[in-house]
């Protein structure tokens, strides 16, 4: 785990490390790192890979309209809105 | 330096919205215009700890396409979630699907001026559309509406097998008529019902190795789609044959100055770290839903074309008139089925039905002559009960007023004299009244015979048929 | 009006009239008003909605209309969404958030006539075994205050511990029900994943996450995971069972997976046996086992849910609700203060693991490898319930630690030992008193097949018949 690693995982994941945070969290993701490479030592060949817990299926929704939306509601709890719209700095396309 | 043979390599991303009621993960309304923020609920807007229930319908659809274009239909499928940050996608990642896409391998079929191309279709998955970003300035900010996140996708990926602008075109129209007819998307290209990516590289004629490619995004009309791709495919020359290269990028076309640029700001990750959605789980295509997908599945255009011509003997240009639009050619059947000619109702249709349609801006499916109305109608002229004239004016009977072929032109008497005696009596005087006319035409100007018809037929207020008009004035003006 | 009676006595003592719904809430509110300054148990107290609940729930007690938990009150993790009261994730960046919506959860327990009397404190966002990354700062041991309750859902066990609340909600997704109520002396159950919703619950790892409940006996949960579980059509990986229904009738074979006994110090070991022992003298048979895939789960589980919580916690971007940064310079800029403001540096630490193991070049060597190991460990446990009814086995290496002893973020994961196999098969598991190791409580593990949770409350609720481990409690 180096720096530039570091780098592309803070853009990747829109975080923002402090000097001293990042010192920090380099060291304990290089640890980290270490640890998951513990399983290495199992060996897999051939094992299907368990993506859920659950031996189900998708259930699946009647098409029909069930949310009534209150607008006023969630736009309460927005940080910054303006005309029933969230606003971001401006945005280039 | 020698120039090359150029040829452009073309595939198209068409996203498809799907004509769902709710959304594909939420119970909230799927609908186009609404006040901002008022169709979005908390799933949709990703607030903590909700979650994705998927649509049925959403389902039910993609595989009505599947099956629609012969594809391969897979017996489980999976969602993923596709990472990267954007104001317009509430959650930071969108989910759709990434190696286990609902429909596989398939095939369209379209024409090009006459010829039949096979356009390969590699896959076509679901997913969640976005919200919008909307730019006008709120002090330099831009304000997010989110009543579009969730409204489900189809997105259909051609295989590279397009070579023209042209034929790009061709086949996004193609692909707007097939999911019209399946009554999977309203098709409002204004609306962005269907969007399109294109995919546009060129290689030196018979290369086999495919050209660096540049991403065209956000094509949403026909003609904007092959003005881009054509300008694109110039650039690209021009790049190349210029000694340099192309660089793979994402561009959009601005059709005010006709160019492509790149697309700033959303360059939106170089990894999106797909994994399967832990919210979802693995989607079973039972039985049942293929029956239900495959009962969905019209006549469609390609198999209607084929039909008009080979069994009504139309026209290319007819067929290819009639069958772009279901409502068009459903209009064009239930007319066909009062049983009158196929020719003549194509024609009427396409000119006197078009353009009064075209003049009162109304849509086929809102005409004010029913099918039925308009079949009766030419059926009359066909048996010779009225001309073609006067059937036009009934046909603005029936435009303005309404009502029932039959019972209008015998309300207004507009039968076609028959009486023999009667018209013979008609062309008599005509012939008397016009001495000198007689003269000039026995002296040979056989084109007085044409003012000689005139006058019948104004005596007769057009009801006469005009060859049994002709014979008696011959008669009657021989020496 | 005494502290630590159980739900049916609570529930006796209402519908004779000996105290009202509204009487035996301020008592709890009370306890929490001297006792909180110090445990800091709670994020958040209700007060006023809670006495407003037991009046409802009074005039349905009048009414006859009441059931088993009309009139109890209870605490919910802050990590359970609450219409009108803020639910935080012990998060900075929901510190001000106030859910329009309830769990189902919360919404369940609410019509079962519960009274909610607050907000529980927790690792921030779940991530953590200590409650110690709580943005509104760590909760303590009511057993000794200078130690840790355990996490992440540390608050609720804290709670039921000291007698502030007869009954808590928790969420568990590699231990975190389990190992607070270790710690805390009581009894918690993890059930099977998909069991419980987790609408409504602000999701850490999305196919670990359960809720759950914490209770003074096993009878106790068994009353509050009546009313929380059940299918939920908001939850696509809610499964559509009958009722829990303690069963296990007669003698059970209960395995000693050697993976969990060996290497225990030495009196946690003893501790441990004594309680097996116990099991085999109610005529239960001890089997010993193996689960050869143990040592891999806390790897493939810090993969599995670090990955998921990258994704997850991506939707705080201080746009629609959450905090913001002030004046961001651009869209990057305000994405990048807000959760870097936002997030404690646990949280920050997990997001980059997940970011790390899911991108480009280390899916298949993590991502894909830890569901593989996922798979075995599954595995081994469907072929130990092949020999075995129900496997007993330690929660937690040891007692409670001190606080901030684990400094380590990797020695902290590796507490999970015992914990995170049975979260990773989405297997039901019990943890319940058995003992005392200076003084501390220690905890026994029950672990049963998928929605057999039945076996585990009868198993349990007879080891409380035979022993009053679960009756004591810390002084003040």
């Amino acid at each position: 785990m180096d720096r530039q690693t570091l780098d592309r995982l803070t853009r990747l994941s829109q975080l923002q490390l402090s000097a001293e945070e990042e010192r920090l969290v380099l060291d304990d993701l290089g640890h980290i790192v270490a640890l998951i490479d513990e399983m290495r030592a199992i060996d897999t060949d051939g094992v299907e890979p368990l993506t859920h817990p659950l031996d189900m299926d998708q259930p699946l929704r009647r098409d029909a309209v069930t949310e009534a939306v209150d607008r006023a509601r969630f736009l309460a709890v927005a940080p910054l809105t303006r005309d029933g719209l969230y606003l971001v700095p401006k945005v280039v396309e | 330096m020698a120039t090359v043979d150029w040829e452009s390599v073309i595939g198209l991303e068409i996203h498809v919205q799907l004509a769902t009621r709710s959304k594909i993960f939420s119970g909230a309304e799927a609908a186009f215009g609404a006040p901002p923020n008022t169709r979005a609920c908390a799933v949709d807007l990703g607030m903590p700890g909700v979650l994705p229930v998927l649509n049925r319908e959403a389902v039910r659809m993609a595989l009505t396409f599947g099956l629609a274009i012969d594809a391969e239909i897979a017996r489980t499928c999976r969602f993923d979630r596709k990472s990267y940050f954007y104001p317009d996608l509430p959650k930071g990642y969108q989910i759709s699907q990434f190696d286990q896409p609902i429909v596989g391998a398939g095939v369209v079929e379209m024409e090009v001026d006459g010829a039949t191309r096979r356009i390969g279709i590699r896959r076509a998955h679901l997913e969640e559309d976005a919200g919008k970003s909307l730019h006008e300035d709120y002090a330099d900010m831009t304000g997010i509406d989110l009543n579009r996140a969730g409204t489900p996708l189809l997105e259909v990926v051609s295989e590279p097998d397009l070579r023209t602008p042209a034929e790009a075109a061709a086949f996004f129209r193609e692909m707007h008529a097939v999911v019209r007819y399946l009554g999977i998307c309203d098709g409002n290209l204004n609306e962005g019902s269907m969007r399109c990516d294109a995919n546009v590289s060129v290689r030196p004629r018979g290369q086999a190795r495919f050209g660096e490619r540049t991403e065209i995004k956000n094509l949403n009309s026909f003609r904007f789609l092959r003005q881009a791709i054509a300008h694109e495919i110039d650039r690209q020359i021009g790049v190349l044959e210029s000694g340099d290269s192309v660089v793979r990028e994402t561009r959009l076309y601005d059709p005010r100055d006709d160019e492509t640029r790149p697309m700033r700001g959303k360059e939106l990750s170089d990894d999106y770290r797909y994994f399967p959605d832990p919210d979802l789980l693995p989607v079973r295509v039972t039985s049942e839903l293929l029956g239900e997908a495959r009962a969905r599945v019209p006549e469609l255009p390609r198999a209607k074309r084929r039909r008009y011509r080979e069994d009504l003997g139309l026209s290319d240009s007819d067929t290819g008139f009639l069958t772009g639009d279901p409502d068009v050619a459903a209009y064009f059947e239930a007319t066909l089925a009062t049983g009158c000619g196929a020719k003549p109702a194509a024609n009427w249709i396409m000119d006197r039905v078009a353009a009064s349609l075209n003049r009162s801006g109304l849509d086929v499916s809102a005409c004010p002559v029913a099918p039925e109305q308009l079949g009766r109608l030419i059926a009359r002229i066909e048996e010779g009960v009225i001309s073609g004239k006067i059937a036009g004016m009934v046909f603005d009977v029936l435009w303005e007023e309404g009502g029932e072929v039959d019972a209008i032109i015998e309300a207004r008497d507009l039968r076609r004299v028959s009486d023999a005696g009667e018209l013979a009596r008609i062309v008599r005087r005509v012939v008397a009244d016009h001495p000198e006319q007689v003269e000039q035409f026995r002296a040979g100007k056989e084109k007085v015979l044409g003012f000689f018809v005139g006058r019948v037929m104004r005596e007769t207020e057009g009801k006469a048929d005009p060859g049994r008009v002709n014979a008696l004035l011959r008669d009657a003006l021989a020496p | 009006m005494q502290p630590f009676a159980g739900i049916a006595e609570l529930g006796r003592g209402l519908a004779r009239g000996d105290y009202s719904a509204r009487e035996l809430a301020t008592f709890h509110l009370e306890r929490i008003a001297a006792a909180d300054g110090d445990l800091n148990a709670f994020i958040h107290v209700a007060e006023e909605r809670a006495l407003r609940a037991a009046e409802a729930a009074d005039r349905r007690i009048a009414r006859g209309e009441g059931g088993p938990l009309t009139g109890i009150p209870l605490a919910h993790k802050d990590i359970f969404c609450t219409a009108g009261v803020a639910t935080t994730c012990a998060s900075r960046m929901l510190a001000d958030f106030v859910p329009p919506y309830d769990a189902t959860v919360v919404a369940r327990l609410a019509a079962a006539g519960t009274v909610c009397l607050g907000k529980t404190n927790m690792d921030e966002f779940a991530m953590g075994s200590s409650s110690e990354t709580s943005w509104f700062g760590p909760s303590r041991n009511p057993w000794d205050r200078g130690r840790a309750p355990g996490g992440s859902s540390g608050g609720s066990a804290a709670a039921v511990g000291a007698g502030l609340v007869p009954c808590a909600t928790g969420t568990d997704t590699g231990g975190s029900i389990r190992q607070p109520a270790a710690f805390c002396g009581v009894t918690g159950l993890k059930p099977t994943y998909g069991r419980v919703s987790r609408y409504g619950m602000i999701a850490f790892a999305s196919s670990l996450d359960q809720g759950g409940a914490f209770g003074l006996s096993v009878e106790d949960v068994e009353t509050v995971l009546g009313a929380m579980e059940g299918h939920d059509p908001l939850d696509s990986t809610s499964a559509e069972r009958s009722p829990t229904r303690r069963n296990g009738a007669g003698s059970m074979r209960v395995g000693l997976p050697s993976e969990y006994w060996t290497g225990l110090s030495g009196d946690m070991g003893d501790c441990l046996l004594a309680a097996a022992k116990e099991l085999e003298a109610a005529g239960h048979v001890l089997v010993s086992h193996s689960l050869p895939h143990t040592d891999a789960a806390v790897p493939a589980y810090y993969v599995i849910a670090g990955a998921e919580a990258s994704a997850n916690l991506s939707r705080y971007d201080g746009v629609r609700f959450g905090f913001r940064a002030e004046d961001p310079a651009d869209l990057g800029d305000l994405y990048r203060r807000s959760r870097a403001a936002g997030f404690g540096t646990e949280v920050k630490r997990r997001i980059l693991t997940g970011t790390y193991t899911l991108s480009v070049g280390y899916y298949d060597a993590y991502y894909l490898k830890a569901q593989r190991v996922r798979r075995r460990i599954q595995q081994d446990f469907l072929e130990a319930f092949e020999e075995v009814d129900v496997i007993a086995a330690p929660v937690a290496p040891g007692p409670a630690f001190e606080l901030g002893a684990v400094d380590d973020p990797v020695a902290m994961y590796r507490q999970d030992v015992f914990t995170t196999p049975a979260s990773l098969a989405g297997l039901p598991a019990m943890s319940m008193p058995c003992g005392f190791v200076g003084g501390l409580p220690v905890g026994l593990q029950l672990i049963g097949p998928a929605f057999e949770e039945g076996r585990l409350l009868a198993l349990g609720h007879e080891f409380q018949r035979r022993t009053d481990w679960h009756l004591r409690h810390p002084e003040g």
